[in-house]
């Protein structure tokens, strides 16, 4: 009992790990109705550019800032050169604008520092912590209180500035926000800039795990399958979803792994995301779509 | 003048509704496929067959199966390698299994495997629609190649999973020599090419193209939607099962099921972004760009003296100038490729007037 209470909780914190780069995904899918697959794209970015500066000898607040700013240089040329052209063009081709972004970024990002694998050292050792006989990860409990605060904030700026109350009239009714007279190119730069925000962050956190290295931009895949059980337009749901999939695909490794021959964790989110599609096709705390003609 | 299409009148309905309307259409096709077959066997050499003719056939194919499910049918897809990888390694098995089953056929096998892999992943898109459906067609993607590297007997219990192409025989006629396996694959492709513009321009094709403009309204007007989407699954994934085989078999040889991981995907979502999408001749264009554009650009950096730009480097510019080309054709010019020929084509026809 107690291993599995352990592989669960190993699970969950894993998950919040997912709903960080997935809370990404669903700040830019409100306000603007991108799916940005270049979400992984920008955390490598962020990463790459953070560990180049510190390896430099850059203090740790002046690279972080560095950074931000770079970020927002980003979303400032995503908003003019893809956004801003393809306005009024159909989801799926935004995608596939995304897509392309995701190339740039990448080969960018690699470019310009290099392709090796950089160590990134936050000061907090991945050591297993005893609680009453349970064995936790004092890493993974910061990346969870990361997270919490990461909400948090984003939930102040949502609900308790004026921008954030822009940001919802735009993902609410576009038409009717412009119609008020809020820009929409301003809420596009903010809400690509807010996700560059936790871009980095995820990027810091995924990247004291694994290294800074390419397979950071994978972490994408990873976030598909928790926004698809969350619904693409709950920051809550991405949380909620991003623990579901952590638990279960940690106890589906251990526990249906070896009947199947192991390894199973690569396509496991996906079946089980395909299954709540079958059940609730808006995901659990989406919007239902209804199709006018 | 070239374009004229004084005094060619279709007299029948048959005569309008044929594939090639213009006559000078039919004769500038013929005149390709007569120099492909005849004469590019005779003056072509093994590096033109093995490195540029043979990829961009196979990747023409692959690129006209995603083509008819996104271009035509609206479906958005990520998995089409995997689907390639489920018909390579399921026309090797059945060559390997059968005693004397014809190659043609053993591969005609295995794009009926992936068609049905790819109608039980594409079931999904009865309920969902969208992005929603990457993440079935991602499982597809995850899941097969997993189940290929898993189960060795998939690929003859070899130690690293690697499977090796079967004898290239066709009607007695062994096409083992790069000028044989290009006719080969030169052959199944024009085959497959000429169905394809026939489903398009069939009810099934409209009904595909009512059901990407808008699939409610396609319903309100009594287009079956469910056997619509299955269908478009399913013909997508034949193509594509072909396209992995000939992948395996005539350009590469030996396949390992890494070979068909998620970048070989989005290497065919992208020759149908540049070739455009929901044309037959689109694929043609944009994987003759996908093939040649990588070699233009190395033999570019090698004009660059003092290697000043390094392999690694050169990697990582493609990559950039690849999404900034995906980018700018999206907004520049949706419908790729194929468009610029169209207007090209528009304007030979008015030639010498403007419009």
């Amino acid at each position: 009992m107690d291993f599995f209470l352990e592989v669960l909780i190993g699970g969950l914190l894993a998950g919040v790990m997912y709903s960080l780069v997935a809370i990404g995904f669903v700040l830019i899918y409100k306000a603007s109705g991108v799916f940005n697959f270049a979400q992984g794209a920008m955390v490598l970015f962020a990463a790459l550019t953070f560990v180049s500066l510190g390896e430099r000898g850059v203090p740790f607040w002046i690279a972080f800032l560095v950074t931000l700013a770079t970020m927002l240089l980003l979303a400032l040329a995503v908003e003019r050169l893809v956004l801003r052209p393809l306005v009024n063009r159909s989801p799926i081709t935004l995608f596939m604008a995304t897509l392309g972004l995701a190339y740039i970024t990448e080969g960018a990002a690699q470019a310009l520092w290099g392709a090796q694998v950089h160590g990134l050292d936050l000061g907090i050792e991945d050591v297993p912590l005893d609680f009453g006989g349970l064995l936790i990860s004092q890493f993974d409990l910061f990346a969870a209180g990361m997270a919490a605060t990461l909400v948090l904030v984003l939930s102040l700026l949502f609900n308790k500035t004026r921008i954030g109350l822009s940001l919802r009239a735009v993902a609410d009714d576009t038409l009717a926000a412009q119609a008020i007279g809020i820009r929409l190119s301003r809420v596009w730069v903010a809400v690509w800039a807010v996700a560059g925000l936790v871009a980095l962050i995820t990027g810091l956190l995924w990247g004291a795990r694994l290294g800074v290295q390419f397979s950071l931009s994978l972490v994408v895949l990873k976030a598909l399958p928790v926004l698809i059980v969350g619904g693409f337009s709950s920051v809550g749901g991405a949380i909620v979803g991003g623990l579901i999939v952590g638990a279960s695909e940690k106890l589906a490794e251990i526990y249906a792994g070896p009947l199947l021959g192991g390894g199973i964790e690569n396509w496991f989110p996906y079946v089980l995301a395909m299954l709540f599609l079958l059940v609730r096709p808006a995901g659990l705390f989406g919007e239902r779509a209804i199709d006018r003609v | 003048m070239l374009y004229s299409e004084t005094g060619q009148f279709s007299t029948h309905y048959a005569a309008d509704r044929r594939l090639f309307r213009l006559r000078q259409d039919r004769l500038g096709l013929g005149l390709l496929l007569a120099f492909a077959f005849a004469a590019v066997p005779q003056i072509g050499n093994d590096y033109w067959f093995s490195a540029i003719l043979i990829p961009f056939l196979v990747l023409s194919l692959a690129g006209l199966g995603l083509n008819l499910l996104t271009g035509y049918a609206g479906q958005l897809s990520l998995g089409s390698a995997a689907f390639m990888a489920a018909g390579a390694f399921a026309a090797y098995n059945f060559l390997l299994r059968i005693e004397g089953l014809p190659l043609l056929a053993g591969l005609a096998l295995g794009g009926l495997v992936a068609a049905l892999l790819s109608v039980a992943f594409g079931l999904p898109s009865l309920r969902i629609k969208g992005f929603y459906l990457i993440v079935s067609t991602l499982a597809a993607q995850f899941l097969l190649p997993w189940a290929l590297v898993k189960f060795g007997w998939f690929s003859n219990y070899n130690a690293s999973g690697v499977i090796g192409a079967p004898p290239l025989e066709v009607c007695g006629l062994d096409l083992a020599s790069p000028a044989g396996r290009y006719v080969l694959t030169l052959g199944i492709v024009v085959a497959l090419a000429f169905l394809a513009r026939n489903i398009v321009h069939s009810e099934l094709g409209r009904n595909w193209m009512a059901v990407r403009d808008m699939d409610t309204a396609a319903a309100v007007i009594g287009i079956p939607l469910a056997k619509t989407k299955l269908l478009a699954f399913a013909i997508s994934g034949f193509y594509l099962g072909v396209a992995g085989a000939l992948w395996a078999f005539t350009y590469l040889g030996t396949v390992e099921p890494h070979g068909f991981d998620l970048t070989r995907s989005f290497q065919v979502l992208f020759i149908i972004i540049i070739g455009g999408m929901g044309s037959i001749l689109g694929n043609f264009l944009g994987a003759a760009f996908i093939v040649l554009f990588p070699l233009l650009l190395s033999n570019l950096a090698g004009l660059v003296p003092g290697g000043l730009i390094d392999p690694g480097q050169l990697e990582n510019i493609q990559k950039m100038i690849f999404g900034a080309l995906i980018v700018v054709f999206l907004i520049r010019e949706p419908e790729g490729l194929a468009r610029l020929w169209q207007h090209f084509r528009a304007r030979v026809r008015r030639w010498p007037l403007r419009y």
